[in-house]
């Protein structure tokens, strides 16, 4: 593609030293950004979606730390920035993030307008009159009244609170916009009102988006190309519509399947069971196989690389040409899913924390 | 038809708005909300009924009036035909409420984070006096568990709700409910704080447990691409009142009333070639107050097709199909169509 690089990660691996141990929670994610596009991140809570998010802005919260890689964002090195530096060079002018459960960031006690103007007085300077015309443009620009201005956080309802904070984003020109669960709180009518603003302002604005959530079919709408996490790995990356038409990891497929279709009568509902593993101790070789429905032999032992398929990344076996594995493959693939052994592996990581104490404790 | 299991017919409240000294003094007029107003339905036997809307509509508090939580403002609500919205001794209605249990939204706060899963699901036998023994219990509390797949039942028996993922903590609220036997559970969102995959293995779980513990489910929910799958009749409430209602594929197939429209517009595709473009989401604005309802038809204000009569008369429900109505002047004359600009 020609057009210019926004983003471009390498490597990155984010991890928090808690006492019980390291949280691998971002492991080895490499991918570019160019100018206009978007990517969605997708995947289960714990993934690492948000983790991510927060690298890219060198914010990661103690003890959160980036271990190493390197995101290179439009030449300025991210990762090696200070706290001090990070937040004059990049937040807000560069990049800018709308939270998840953005309705609870405003202050209650200050106008909309103060809390909107604080980017642009303290990166250019401009205050009183000049900022407010800037934020006022911003506003209308996410179909807002510019009046809207002078009222108070508690005046407004969740989708205009969305929409003020999605402008106060907007407000510094940055390169890219991470929008971590924009639309979760808000009821679907709204919600597909911010999702068809967001479109248009990124044609409009010529900004690249990332956008992190759980749901695949918002991510279908709004992402040239798609990203899917599991437990700290990118399992899958590629265009959205090769992946939508043609998943190729075991765990995107069953995470689409799972989406429940509103046109065609279905009986049952297609899931992954067992839950997540706990990322201090992943699970050997693959970290999905204990829950994946194509787990070979060489799953358990082997870390799978990351195979190119037809244009699409993919992190899983099933693509590898090595010979040994592909080879083990009959041999586990009838290994459907044991409830018994996953609840077991489960308890080993609850091990800890169990307390085994005689039953008439309760007893009152 | 069967009798249905259960039948509300005018269903009504309304809250009054707690007014201040001087507000009283000034003599401001009293203000009510009209958050359920004048509903009717009924329920058959293992048909469930799902309740969507946007928030704010009331679909909630029309659970908490069938679990007898809240007490209607007027009409009247009958479990296989008794009428339960005139009781009011504390017996009768200890009675009714081991027939109808209720799972609510956030596992997370369902359940008490001092109490241990075993305390947890003894407490409904111990409140209704079932079980002779604690050994007795101890094997109703086996089998409750293993009814909603929590299984080895010893495992989980000790543990605290902490310790478990989410979807096990919505098990452990299902199982709670289910523990009674109970014919009826009002479902108020219960998969809406889930992940997607683990959303998809409850609502089986609950969809399974139809057949196998004949129990019928009231499903409240806000998002309306769940329905097709887990609910049998539809019901799209607005700003109180069920504007549309019928079996859920007609619903969701035909569409009659503009807002069940936009509703359906509004739900994301799940496939690229079709969502790419901006939606046109044929209504605006939010749901206005429920102390300040728009005359005539509650929707004309954001109504798409609103004509001047939709400002002056309610309408009334016009049959469209067998088994499907809507409460609009226009139903059955507007055509549903999804318009993508590009």
């Amino acid at each position: 593609m020609d057009s210019k690089m926004v983003l471009e990660v390498d490597e990155l691996c984010t991890h928090y030293l808690t006492t019980d141990g390291e949280v691998m929670a971002l492991d080895d994610a490499s991918f570019k950004l160019h100018r206009g596009e978007s990517i969605g991140i997708a995947g289960e809570s714990g993934c690492g979606k948000s983790t991510l998010a927060f690298s890219l802005l060198n914010q990661v919260q103690p003890p959160g730390q980036i271990m190493s890689g390197s995101i290179d964002l439009d030449g300025i090195q991210v990762a090696d920035l200070t706290e001090k530096e990070a937040r004059k060079k990049i937040r807000w002018k560069k990049v800018s993030m709308v939270f998840q459960g953005a309705m609870e960031i405003m202050t209650p006690v200050y106008t909309v307008g103060h809390q909107m103007v604080e980017p642009l007085k303290y990166h250019k300077g401009i205050e009183g009159k000049k900022a407010r015309d800037i934020c006022e443009r911003y506003l209308e620009l996410v179909n807002l009244d510019g009046s809207i201005f002078d009222r108070y956080p508690h005046e407004l309802s969740g989708g205009q609170k969305q929409r003020v904070i999605i402008a106060t984003a907007l407000l510094l020109e940055p390169d890219l916009v991470i929008l971590d669960e924009p639309t979760t709180a808000l009821d679907v009518v709204v919600e597909a009102r911010i999702m068809n603003d967001l479109k248009r302002l990124r044609r409009e604005l010529d900004i690249s988006m990332i956008f992190i959530t759980h749901d695949l079919s918002i991510l279908a709408e709004v992402s040239d190309n798609l990203a899917i996490m599991y437990a700290g790995w990118i399992v899958e990356f590629g265009s959205s519509k090769d992946i939508y038409k043609d998943p190729k990891h075991p765990y995107t497929e069953k995470l689409m399947a799972a989406i429940p279709d509103i046109r065609t009568d279905i009986e049952r509902l297609e899931y992954i069971p067992g839950v997540p593993p706990n990322l201090i101790n992943p699970p050997a070789g693959c970290r999905f196989h204990p829950r994946c429905h194509k787990a070979m032999e060489g799953c358990k032992e082997l870390e799978p690389e990351t195979y190119d398929v037809g244009g699409v990344r993919v992190k899983c076996h099933l693509y590898s040409e090595d010979e040994e594995i592909a080879e083990s493959e009959e041999a586990q693939y009838e290994t459907a899913y044991d409830d018994e052994a996953a609840a077991e592996a489960y308890e080993g990581e609850l091990g800890k924390e169990e307390i085994e104490e005689p039953d008439e404790i309760m007893e009152e | 038809m069967a009798e249905p299991l259960f039948k509300a017919r005018n269903l009504t409240k309304h809250f009054q708005i707690t007014q201040s000294f001087f507000q009283k003094l000034r003599g401001k007029e009293k203000q009510v909300v009209r958050a359920v107003d004048g509903v009717d339905f009924d329920i058959y036997w293992k048909k469930n009924f799902s309740v969507v809307g946007e928030s704010g509509c009331g679909k909630t508090t029309v659970g908490k009036l069938m679990m007898r939580l809240l007490d209607p403002t007027a009409g009247h609500m009958y479990m296989k035909g008794e009428d339960i919205s005139a009781i009011s001794n504390r017996q009768q209605l200890k009675a009714y409420r081991r027939q109808t249990q209720m799972i609510y939204q956030d596992p997370f706060s369902a359940l008490d984070p001092r109490h241990r899963i075993r305390t947890i699901l003894e407490e409904p036998l111990m409140i209704h006096d079932i079980g002779d023994s604690r050994e007795e219990r101890t094997d109703m509390i086996h089998e409750a568990l293993e009814e909603v797949r929590l299984t080895p039942p010893e495992k989980f028996l000790r543990r605290y709700p902490h310790m478990l993922s989410g979807g096990q903590k919505q098990r452990v609220s299902l199982a709670r409910a289910m523990i009674l036997n109970p014919d009826f559970i009002v479902a108020d969102e219960p998969v809406s704080m889930l992940d997607v995959s683990v959303r998809a293995e409850v609502l089986n779980l609950m969809k399974d447990l139809i057949d196998e513990e004949d129990v019928t489910y009231f499903y409240i929910t806000h998002d309306i691409s769940t329905t097709r799958f887990f609910t049998d009749y539809i019901g799209v409430m607005y700003l109180g009142d069920i504007v549309e209602k019928g079996r859920g594929g007609d619903v969701l197939d035909t569409p009659s009333h503009p807002y069940t429209q936009a509703l359906l517009v509004a739900v994301p595709e799940p496939d690229p070639e079709r969502g790419r473009g901006v939606k046109k989401v044929p209504i605006t604005g939010e749901i206005p107050s429920g102390t300040n309802i728009p005359s005539g038809c509650r929707f004309h204000p954001r109504c798409p097709h609103a004509k001047e009569i939709c400002e002056k008369k309610d309408p009334e429900e016009i049959k469209v199909g067998k088994e499907h109505t809507a409460k609009c002047h226009f139903a059955g004359e507007i055509e549903f169509d999804i318009e993508v600009a590009k």
